[in-house]
């Protein structure tokens, strides 16, 4: 589980290191276990799975592989944190997805329209992709304070909705541009100055995202938050029980309509780091999906930065990496969907058999420390 | 625990969704590869759109025609599909990889490639592309666009579906309302006002981009035919993909009423056979044709450049004949593609404003 322990705080110097051993257990775990189901499904059906994972960790070592999987990270690590934001007080923000897709709808159609110098350009849509982001989430928040209505319903219905305002927006004469020759089939938004395009490393694999260094700082903003600062507390008091945060007088209200703006305006980065490196417009085909591969990455990282970081690493290892199957092996690329599922699945499973096995060991321990309490005490009642 | 189950159950939900998508696209377990003993040392790359080699239509129509080329060339190919919901770097990333593995020509099956081909393609000038369905004034010129004049093979279906309507109502059902499809209902639209002006068309699009999901519905499909059959269209024509396969299967049940189908000949697929009765005629789309021509044309050394039209005139629209519905009218059918191909008449590709 979560780091939602009870009953611990006399134990946490002690077991600290233990618990570090044990919180990796978990998903060492699951990722053991995902691997082995995939090796029995590609075996089964006559592939040699050690060729395929070759394949795989093969691309991995090279230069522009890293690259890769590096840039695709920077995106995944976005999404997780704007999802793990919401976790973490309890408030399960699945509509990240409408909102990053909205978001740089807005971004890309506001960078179209103007053509100001880079260091105003850029600030100005990441400003807009946030602000779009988080009123679109405040929707979902606002209906949860005042009506009570989930926020799980509520932000997948505003997924669909947000399809359909994207399609009725994204059409010749509002956000896009008309047909300027071409069959292309693909309508999209008017491409963007150059000034938009964010920096990039130049490195020997090819041009990795400055996003990264944006993802890093999010990162450590998210953590900073939530361990220094009294919003960061009573996000997490709010988090473990809204009655015992009210209690103590904490606006649980104002909490949650914040937190779904923030997770929004999180969410609204998603969508940046391919917008402002590499497409430069939103077209029918900008990628879906990104906000539900968050909330995995979210899971299998605990909510922590650093977990997030590594499972938006895992993640996107696995999804750059089954490009290559079925072109160097004939392996097919759905293994890695299936590896996903499972790791999913399993992760879940693992935390909880990590944490019995935890409180198992506790027990004994408390158990063994009693005792010899008692002995002892007995020992100087003898004496006395 | 309580709040990774319901994590756990909204991530697997998620995820399932998203499968299910990719699940219509099943495929064969088995595909070509590379390693076959080519003896022209053409190496073809195909890189497909979602749903790959199987899903019955676009993709197995290209398929097609690169396994006849490969029987008839000798040539070797490697194939790989696209999966739901990647981004455009996963297929800047399958282009480059066939690349470097040698392969020239490559043939990118759908419009969704055409920004990671222009892109490959700059930086690869001497390794040829092919794209289906897609070109753009920037592409280079060793990217060659496969076209097609659907409003062509529609106008004949609307001349077909005029001519066997007995309310005088006929309805078209769109997968998505992307520019592609209205070329199919601007043709159709325009087949059907050139037999009779007082035939009414009922349009319905399933759905509007971004929500692809028009094409691979079949549920959509049966509840938009069911709609158009109940409003008294007695001739439908469907032009949306696999979600096509839910009109037909609606018009089947009601007596006397048509299905009209698309890109390949539908009334001959397996899955469709029990419907044949009902499908008065398929709009095809001959991308095997075009992936044949153009890999013959890179064997012959005399390369297909620029935007290729596959039309009426060269075989790469039609009309099927399967089941002979149509053969009462082939005369009609007869002239309409004489003065296309004569140039008499133009098709228009975009429907009435409105």
């Amino acid at each position: 589980m979560t780091t939602t322990q009870p009953a611990k705080r006399g134990f946490l110097q002690r077991i600290d290191r233990e618990r570090l051993i044990l919180a990796l257990a978990a998903p060492v775990l699951a990722i053991v276990i995902s691997v082995l189901i995939c090796s029995v499904l590609l075996a089964t059906s006559g592939k040699n799975p050690i060729d395929a994972f070759h394949i795989m960790t093969n691309f991995a070592s090279a230069s522009d592989g890293q690259v890769k999987i590096l840039n695709k990270a920077t995106t995944y690590y976005l999404a997780g944190v704007a999802v793990a934001f919401g976790f973490r007080m309890n408030l399960f923000n699945i509509g990240a997805d409408g909102q990053y897709r909205l978001a740089a709808l807005f971004a890309a159609y506001v960078g179209g329209a103007v053509n100001l110098p880079s260091f105003i350009e850029i600030p100005l849509l990441l400003i807009v992709a946030m602000l779009v982001g988080g009123l679109w989430a405040a929707i979902a928040g606002i209906l949860k304070v005042t009506r009570g209505v989930s926020e799980v319903i509520s932000t997948i219905m505003l997924n669909a909705i947000a399809t359909g305002v994207i399609g009725v927006l994204l059409v010749p004469g509002i956000f896009a541009p008309g047909n300027a020759g071409g069959v292309s089939n693909s309508i999209q938004t008017k491409t963007m100055a150059a000034s938009s395009n964010f920096f990039t490393i130049t490195t020997q694999g090819g041009s990795l995202y400055g996003f990264v260094i944006l993802a890093v700082v999010v990162g450590v903003a998210f953590q900073l938050t939530l361990s220094r600062t009294r919003f960061g507390f009573d996000l997490r008091a709010t988090g473990r029980s809204e009655s015992a945060a009210s209690a103590s007088g904490v606006n649980v209200k104002r909490m949650i309509l914040t937190s779904m703006c923030v997770s929004g305006a999180l969410a609204g980065l998603i969508g940046m780091p391919d917008l402002l490196t590499d497409s430069h417009y939103f077209g029918q085909n900008f990628q879906p999906g990104l906000g539900f591969t968050g909330i995995a990455i979210a899971l299998l990282g605990r909510n922590t930065p650093i977990g997030i970081g590594f499972a938006a690493l895992l993640w996107s290892f696995l999804d750059t990496t089954a490009v290559m199957l079925p072109l160097q092996g004939n392996f097919p690329p759905e293994i890695v969907n299936v590896m996903q599922g499972t790791i999913v699945i399993c992760v879940v499973v693992a935390y909880e058999l990590v944490r019995r096995y935890g409180l198992k060991r506790q027990q004994q321990r408390v158990g063994a420390q009693l005792a010899a309490q008692a002995a002892s005490a007995e020992k100087k009642e003898v004496a006395a | 625990m309580r709040r990774t189950v319901k994590l756990a159950a909204v991530v697997l939900t998620g995820s399932l969704g998203i499968a299910s998508l990719a699940a219509c696209g099943a495929k064969s377990s088995d595909t070509t590869t590379a390693g076959s003993s080519g003896g022209s040392g053409i190496k073809v790359g195909m890189a497909y759109d979602v749903g790959g080699r199987g899903d019955q239509g676009f993709n197995d129509s290209a398929a097609a025609g690169l396994d006849k080329a490969k029987a008839d060339f000798g040539i070797q190919t490697t194939e790989a599909e696209a999966k739901t919901g990647e981004a455009d770097s996963d297929k800047q990333t399958r282009l480059e990889t066939l690349v470097t593995a040698g392969y020239n020509p490559i043939v990118a099956v759908g419009f969704v490639y055409q920004t990671a081909v222009e892109k490959v393609a700059k930086e690869h000038p001497n390794v040829k592309f092919a794209i289906i369905d897609s070109d753009s004034p920037t592409q280079p010129t060793n990217v060659t666009s496969l076209e097609f004049t659907e409003q062509q093979s529609s106008y004949l279906a609307g001349i077909a579906a005029a001519s066997k309507t007995k309310t005088k109502h006929v309805g078209f059902i769109g997968g998505v309302q992307s520019e592609l499809i209205k070329k199919f209902e601007a043709g159709y639209r325009a087949g059907v006002a050139s037999v009779d002006q007082s035939i009414s068309v009922d349009v319905t699009y399933l759905t509007t981009p971004p929500d692809f999901s028009g094409f691979s519905d079949p549920a959509k499909g049966k509840e938009a035919a069911q709609g158009q059959l109940d409003k008294g269209d007695d001739v439908i024509y469907a032009a949306a993909g696999a979600s096509g396969t839910g009109a037909i299967q609606a018009v089947a049940a009601k007596q006397g009423a048509w299905v009209i189908g698309v890109d390949t000949d539908q009334a001959k697929q397996p899955a469709l056979a029990k419907y044949q009765g009902s499908i008065l005629t398929s709009a095809l789309k001959n991308v095997n044709t075009a992936v044949y021509s153009y890999i013959q044309s890179i064997k012959n050394n005399a390369p297909l450049t620029g935007v290729q039209r596959f039309d009426l005139k060269s075989g790469g629209v039609g009309l099927a004949t399967t089941g002979g519905h149509i053969d009462d009218i082939k005369a009609k059918l007869d002239a309409a593609t004489q003065q296309i191909t004569s140039g008499a008449t133009t098709v228009p590709t975009a429907p009435p404003a409105g």
